[in-house]
């Protein structure tokens, strides 16, 4: 079966591919997480931190929209946030990355075993709220 | 009362600023992750107990806290793993279908159950991994008869050894399947990776060499951690302001920790961290009941 498939896309190749992602994807979030946090310490460093009762975050640091727009308008706690959904985007993408790999091999109970685990992240990412 | 005498010394959040959290929290982390790292059972566990118990943080900010780090470790370690060729993908995609169906059962019920009852849960989870971690680990011997199941869905793998290549089966795999799908509720309930019942699964039922069950489930772990992420999300779990610290701290510390494996004696941290869980799951036990958290 792998013979059809590209020569490019050996289980060694796709094996490399998913740990580029994975180490550049951690290492992205973790830069923009750390700047977020140089942004809220400047401007929030000397507030009181309260985490003893459980209030939710506010709607926009709930929802990727939310996010994306406290983070554009330079809040720091979205930026942070804006890094957290990175992380949270790195497994995702690693798993889009895989049914490349599995349909390069033409290994199609592999593709659909992704296509459901993708599924489900895609709707506790976008359906669950 | 015991309780009250063992939080001398615990800190408030309320009596601190956002910079003094920021650093101790990121500290404990830190220390949280190098330990975890260096005795392989992940600083997760101890994170939710440090964040509950010393900081007196809502034990649903810890949880979102403590799953976002969990992604960054095993992202990080993973990346190395599946360099090396060790991890199996095809194992590991099979049983994410279960793992990331029982994180979001994990994560909904989170939001239904108490959290008193999620302080217990989550202590008896750390008594039982500090018994794993424990215990002299049996070798079950491996039978070459491969289970047609595992054949059909081409589980059966190889991996480099020193010795050369080494050829392997995988069994039971509707048991491992249905243990993985608690392993995910698990996780996505206590926003821990849980390998102490995913190394059971992969272990124990489906005699997965050692070397191979732990680098897929390693894996494993953020694809899980990221099912329930995003319910977490949507809950207002996840605060960036605590969040911040834990995910920078553990990675940092869980990064020095894979530096220093090659050389460092890991038996006898390995028995210090076991013990230091058992007292944490204990405490949270007492906790919970007592309502406290």
């Amino acid at each position: 079966m792998k013979m059809i498939g590209l020569p490019v896309w050996t289980d060694r190749k796709v094996e490399d591919l998913v740990g580029n992602l994975l180490r550049a994807g951690v290492l992205v979030s973790a830069l923009v997480v750390l700047v977020g946090a140089v942004v809220y310490l400047a401007r929030h460093g000397g507030d009181p931190a309260d985490y003893r009762v459980f209030h939710g975050e506010p709607n926009q640091l709930r929802t990727i929209p939310g996010v994306l727009r406290e983070a554009f308008s330079f809040q720091g706690r979205g930026i942070i946030q804006l890094g957290l959904l990175l992380l949270i985007a790195t497994p995702v993408a690693r798993v889009a990355l895989s049914i490349v790999g599995f349909a390069a091999e033409r290994d199609r109970m592999y593709v659909s075993f992704a296509l459901i685990v993708l599924a489900v992240l895609f709707y506790s990412l976008f359906g669950s709220s | 009362m015991i309780g009250q005498a063992m939080h001398i010394g615990a800190m408030h959040t309320g009596s601190l600023t956002v910079w003094q959290l920021t650093v101790l929290v990121w500290i404990g982390s830190a220390i949280a992750g190098l330990l975890g790292s260096l005795t392989g059972l992940g600083g997760g566990v101890v994170l939710v107990p440090l964040l509950t118990l010393f900081f007196k943080v809502d034990i649903r900010y810890a949880i979102g806290a403590s799953l976002v780090s969990v992604i960054a470790t095993s992202s990080g370690a993973a990346a190395a793993y599946v360099k090396e060729g060790i991890s199996n993908i095809r194992i590991g995609m099979f049983l994410e279908i279960a793992t990331t169906l029982g994180a979001l059962l994990g994560a909904f019920l989170a939001a239904k159950v108490s959290t008193s009852a999620i302080a217990i849960t989550f202590g008896t989870v750390l008594l039982y991994s500090a018994y794993l971690s424990a215990r002299v680990r049996v070798r079950l011997k491996s039978d070459e008869v491969p289970d047609p199941l595992a054949t059909r869905l081409r589980l059966n793998g190889s991996f480099p050894t020193p010795e050369g290549i080494r050829h392997y089966f995988v069994h039971h795999v509707p048991a491992g399947f249905g243990l993985m799908f608690g392993a995910g509720a698990l996780s996505g309930l206590l926003g821990i990776g849980s390998g102490a019942v995913k190394v059971l699964a992969m272990d124990q039922a489906m005699r997965i060499p050692f070397k191979v069950s732990t680098t897929t489930s390693n894996f494993m772990i953020g694809v899980t951690a990221a099912a329930s992420a995003g319910v977490y999300l949507s809950r207002g779990y996840i605060d960036p302001g605590l969040s911040m610290p834990v995910m920078l701290g553990v990675l940092a510390g869980s990064l020095v920790g894979t530096r220093i494996l090659v050389q460092a004696e890991t038996k006898w941290l390995r028995l210090v961290f076991s013990i230091v869980i058992l007292l944490l799951g204990a405490q949270m036990i007492y906790n919970g009941a007592a309502g406290k958290i």
